[in-house]
């Protein structure tokens, strides 16, 4: 496997792996608790709110990540912030992550927040005249049945992260081995003479992880579905 | 005098009237008889604390659940209550036996082996404890909700129309359960529908309700046996009589004694010496002047008629006093004049022994 990728290619697989790994673990709670505000709960703002949520998914790429380089940049309020925690973010891989967690973010609150809408608000209802209260609620009743939701969600976000380009490279640049993801090594490699054949095995390989993703997801919530029906 | 189980005292704006509903409830079975639409869920969700009422009072044994003077609103989480709905409501991704032990799981009350064993065997849901609810029967849901409620350790028991979504058969499955609760078990219970069989069989206490109003509150047979309250219509009324089971005979039929009358039945499974409380509809009564012979229907009560009431229809009710009790006939205003039907006359009502449903044949309240 490591002789079939190069060394220049493996660590950008690696890395885009890392970054997906830990955008979309990081990113997932906060989606959760978004999509359950935006189903369940009425606050003033709302709409704002579902609106910032979104705002990814329609800005251009590349504003979102000048966006991010202005405020996490070294000079930015949000980066000297981290600075005074003694963490940099811009042009390291952490940044990656973070850009991939915002960008795929509205995808993983669309399909979270279907499926909470999507949970019997009667069942709730019977769980707290059994005593249970609204956090025992969430987590007993509405969480186990938006699961497949949440899964969904979850694959979305992780095959968004591994494809980010346009936040990412704009954000924290194309440094091989520290900022270099699979898409960014793509890029480069369609730049020089020679580089198709490799641009062509990271290809190959982003269409086996997106389809693993697939696979691994659907065979999950068919078990869900599975375990409803009392199997 | 012990205080009531149950006390209500509700004001609520609705949309096409104002819901102002005033009643206390002893202990048994108390059943908020009335139209769809009449307010009956309304009260339920606000004793549940499922919904917020504008103004009120309620009071649960000696425990306060809402009090809009003190801003009062205790969630329906902290109200001890076990609420049986339309809908079982069981949670899909849970086995029987975790839907049972939700309550005392969700509150980390220690485990009681014994009660959960009890409520399993009434319920006769042994096996299908590790069933999940989707493979189960409409009647089976019913009764793993009905132990899931009573598992919740309850001050106080709600059921919102529970037989309504089941067909005739699986109704006469779930009733008898409603009655040993009613009857077994000290917590009081509050029952909603519109089913005037099941007032008939269940209630120990009656509180009717019209457009958000309490309009009648007394037994089964005060409340029935009055035909100027009819919210599932003329073809729903009749008169409750209380009988107890006298013998059964070789051909098939059961016979009771209802205040020194017999009445014959079709086969009742009850021990000779039960009570037995008796719904018989309006419209299987037949009224005769003199005593019929050479007919094929059994039972004949002979009575007194107390009240003449004319609808707006060609129909009229006229309510007899019979030595069983108050019994209710359906009849054509051309008939009450044909007959030269009066108060005070003396008639004897016909009553075909096939007319009394299973389902409106029932166990008497203590």
């Amino acid at each position: 496997m490591t002789d079939w990728l190069g060394p220049q290619e493996w660590q950008a697989v690696a890395l885009s792996l890392k970054v997906a790994f830990w955008a979309t673990l990081l990113s997932l709670p906060l989606a959760i608790f978004v999509s359950h505000a935006l189903a369940r709960w009425e606050f003033s703002g709302k709409q704002i709110a579902n609106g910032l949520v979104h705002l990814p998914l329609i800005l251009p790429p590349v504003v979102t990540g000048y966006l991010l380089l202005l405020i996490f940049g070294v000079t930015g309020p949000g980066g000297r912030l981290l600075d005074a925690f003694g963490v940099t973010i811009a042009f390291q891989w952490t940044g990656a992550a973070l850009a991939a967690a915002i960008m795929g973010f509205p995808l993983m609150v669309r399909a979270i927040r279907l499926s909470i809408e999507a949970v019997d608000r009667r069942l709730e209802e019977a769980a707290a005249t059994l005593g249970a209260s609204q956090l025992r609620i969430f987590a007993t009743i509405t969480l186990p049945l938006a699961l497949p939701g949440i899964l969904t969600g979850a694959i979305l976000g992780f095959a968004k992260a591994m494809g980010e380009f346009g936040a990412t490279i704009t954000f924290v640049s194309n440094i091989p081995g520290q900022t270099q993801t699979l898409p960014s090594a793509i890029y480069s490699f369609l730049q020089v003479p020679s580089g198709e054949i490799q641009a062509m095995r990271l290809v190959i390989v982003s269409i086996v992880v997106a389809m693993a993703a697939l696979i691994l997801s659907e065979v999950f919530a068919r078990r869900v579905a599975k375990r409803m029906e009392g199997a | 005098m012990t205080p009531p189980a149950l006390s209500v005292r509700l004001q609520q704006a609705m949309e096409d009237f104002t819901l102002d509903v005033n009643f206390d409830a002893s202990a048994g079975l108390t059943v908020l008889f009335g139209a769809s639409g009449s307010g009956k869920t309304s009260v339920i969700d606000a004793v549940a604390g499922l919904s917020r009422a504008a103004s009120g009072r309620i009071v649960v044994a000696d425990q306060v659940l809402m009090d809009s003077t003190r801003n009062l609103h205790l969630p329906p989480y902290k109200r001890q209550l076990g609420y049986i709905f339309q809908d079982a409501r069981l949670f899909p991704h849970m086995s029987v036996a975790r839907n049972l032990d939700y309550a005392r799981w969700i509150t980390r009350s220690p485990r009681n082996q014994p009660s959960f064993d009890r409520v399993v065997e009434m319920l006769g849901i042994a096996p299908l404890l590790s069933r999940r609810p989707a493979r189960l029967s409409g009647g089976e849901k019913q009764r793993v909700a009905i132990g899931r409620a009573l598992l919740a350790r309850p001050k106080l028991i709600l059921a919102d129309e529970p037989l309504a979504a089941l067909d005739d058969a699986r109704k006469g499955e779930i009733l008898p359960y409603f009655e040993r609760l009613r009857d077994e078990s000290d917590v009081p219970i509050l029952y909603v529908t519109h089913a005037a069989a099941e007032v008939a069989r269940l209630a120990t206490t009656v509180v009717a309700l019209e457009a958000g109003r309490v309009i009648r509150q007394g037994t089964a047979a005060q409340v029935l046996g009055d035909p100027s309250f009819m919210p599932g219509g003329v073809r729903d009324i009749g008169a409750v009589i209380e009988t107890r089971v006298a013998a059964h005979h070789p051909d098939g039929l059961t016979e009771l004694a209802a205040g020194g009358l017999p009445l014959l039945l079709p086969h009742v499974d009850r021990a000779i010496g039960d009570k037995l409380r008796l719904r018989i509809a309006a419209q299987d009564v037949i009224l005769s002047k003199t005593r019929p012979e050479g007919m094929s229907a059994l039972n004949i009560l002979p009575g007194t008629i107390a009240d003449i009431k004319a609808g707006s229809g060609p129909g009229a009710v006229i309510s007899l006093d019979t030595a069983a009790g108050r019994v209710l006939a359906r009849v054509t205003k051309r008939s009450v004049q044909a007959m030269d039907l009066h108060p005070g006359g003396a008639v004897f009502a016909v009553v075909k022994s096939v007319a009394v449903a299973p389902g409106d044949v029932g166990g008497a309240s203590r």
